[in-house]
């Protein structure tokens, strides 16, 4: 279910920007990048680790929210991350993951 | 400039901006030299808040802005992992960064002390004489002491006896050495200024690493933390059981202990209630404010100590052009000052001021984190960790209602997390 959310929000932003090109939703082609942005401190810029922590950088978008998904639910055993997964909706993970997978490894 | 601001003003008001900025942006040439044509972007300050905001600037514009980075020092020291060379697991190389690699994103360098602007020719005026054109102004100053406060601290010898040692450098060494030279039996004491100031574990974590040290090296030693403040600032819970567990014995905590002055000669405060407290190793934290750019210019508009900004793109409410970032900013509610908020102040503002010069709108829902780890002893570390998004009704930053959290108890795998923590921060800033 959550890998439709991308394309669906994608398809809706399409929609706003064509309607009117001066909304704030033409802001939002950089949304994704600007909310990725917030991982980098300790995945990397774009995502790529230099240290242990995992990088992000060309993880499939599903791996992403699906671990998401778990740390949130207590499924994963976490340090910190179900902590910082619980301050992203569904829509800003899955926007988050889809930037990550584009990144190069 | 004034002919240059118009045009640019115009392009970006119409859906063409983006290609006429293009075009002109092109015409300007390489952009290493003067590169008249395309907007710039003077940055003061090459910490977490101002580094960051300099890559990302340039990066994200893919060189339609030239970005100046001015900073007077060599390179970067870290202050987080700074309290692991006070307790001596740590030397200053480790946790200090070149800056060079902010070349290869085209981010020019300029080492000087920014003192002052001017808000309408809108140029940056150095310690030298050099004055650099800006479009947009970003000021990331960090704190300085409010030494008013304590005149005992008035002269460089007293703060040199007397150190603060909460700007990560020289002082951070010269604070271990006088650790190092302590007699075994002898107290080191710290005291806290009330809240805010920059890091709010930074002086808890401090005590544990001196303790630390002393159970190694000085184990007749105490540490005495003496703070302002009416209660534990930060990570209450997981210090005090280090202060009850490990280092019982060692640490003292004492609360409500407001200090009038400082006599340097004695290593002894004067407290505002009680007797004078004696150190063999005095560390005073002074009272704290925004850095002295952003302080001497009328950019501390909140109680004449901290900056406001507009959370979107962390532009000044005092001054229009000038952004803030880091420490110096008067803080939204649960927003700590920290390297890693720096960081990520740095990345909203790098992102609203590339939209604001190439034509595009600014994100209205920006958010950001902070993740901060503090070692109880050389391996075990804690957190506290928290996500903010921008409301819009309120026009600040909040907490969301759910997020963030502390660690369960001190744990080696987040010492190793920190250190990588430290590692891809330090990177995401400066390389």
């Amino acid at each position: 279910m959550n890998l439709l959310k991308p394309a669906a929000l994608i398809a809706a932003l399409g929609a706003t920007v064509a309607i009117a090109q001066t909304s704030p939703a033409v802001a939002d082609k950089n949304l994704a990048r600007n909310l990725a942005a917030t991982c980098a401190n300790c995945h990397g810029t774009n995502g790529k680790s230099v240290a242990e922590v995992p990088s992000l950088a060309g993880v499939p978008a599903n791996v992403t929210i699906q671990k998401m998904k778990d740390y949130r639910d207590g499924k994963l055993p976490a340090t910190i991350m179900h902590q910082l997964a619980k301050g992203l909706t569904d829509e800003q993970t899955a926007l988050v993951a889809d930037y990550f997978a584009k990144q190069p490894k | 400039m004034k002919p240059f601001n118009t045009q640019r003003r115009d392009l970006i008001k119409g859906a063409g901006a983006i290609g006429a900025l293009g075009a002109v942006a092109f015409t300007g040439g390489c952009a290493t030299v003067g590169g008249a044509a395309k907007p710039k972007v003077v940055v003061v300050g090459g910490g977490f808040g101002g580094a960051t905001a300099a890559k990302y600037i340039a990066m994200w514009s893919e060189g339609k802005i030239n970005v100046t980075l001015v900073e007077r020092g060599d390179q970067f020291v870290s202050c987080p992992m700074s309290n692991l060379v006070v307790g001596g697991s740590k030397n200053l190389g480790e946790i200090s960064v070149a800056y060079g690699g902010l070349d290869k994103y085209g981010v020019r360098r300029v080492k000087g002390e920014a003192v002052g602007f001017d808000a309408t020719k809108k140029t940056l005026s150095l310690a030298d004489g050099t004055a650099l054109p800006y479009d947009r102004l970003v000021l990331s100053p960090g704190i300085d002491f409010m030494y008013e406060s304590l005149p005992g601290l008035a002269t460089g010898e007293a703060k040199n006896r007397v150190l603060a040692a909460w700007k990560a450098g020289p002082e951070t060494v010269a604070l271990r050495n006088q650790l190092t030279a302590m007699k075994d039996g002898g107290v080191y004491a710290i005291h806290i200024p009330k809240a805010p100031y920059r890091c709010p574990p930074g002086p808890y974590e401090r005590a544990c690493q001196v303790a630390w040290y002393f159970q190694q090296a000085k184990p007749k030693s105490k540490v005495l933390i003496l703070d302002a403040n009416e209660d534990v600032v930060s990570k209450k819970g997981l210090f005090t059981k280090a202060w009850n567990g490990q280092y019982k014995g060692i640490i003292e905590y004492r609360n409500n202990q407001e200090i009038q002055d400082v006599d340097a000669r004695t290593l002894s405060l004067k407290m505002s209630f009680g007797d004078d407290v004696k150190a063999d190793v005095l560390n005073v934290l002074p009272p704290m404010r925004a850095g002295n750019i952003a302080a001497m210019n009328g950019l501390n508009n909140s109680n004449k100590r901290w900056c406001q900004v507009d959370w979107l793109t962390y532009e000044s409410t005092a001054v229009p052009g000038v952004h803030i970032l880091g420490d110096a900013l008067q803080i939204a509610p649960a927003m700590p000052k920290s390297g890693h908020m720096a960081n990520q102040h740095g990345k909203v503002c790098a992102a609203a001021i590339v939209e604001l010069l190439t034509g595009g709108n600014v994100n209205q829902t920006p958010l950001v984190a902070n993740t901060c780890y503090s070692f109880i002893d050389d391996k075990n570390v804690v957190h506290v960790a928290s996500v903010h998004r921008y409301d819009a009704a309120q026009k600040t930053m909040v907490a969301i209602a759910g997020s963030g959290g502390l660690s369960a108890e001190q744990n080696a795998l987040e010492g190793v997390y920190a250190n990588s923590w430290a590692r891809n921060i330090w990177a995401d800033m400066l390389t």
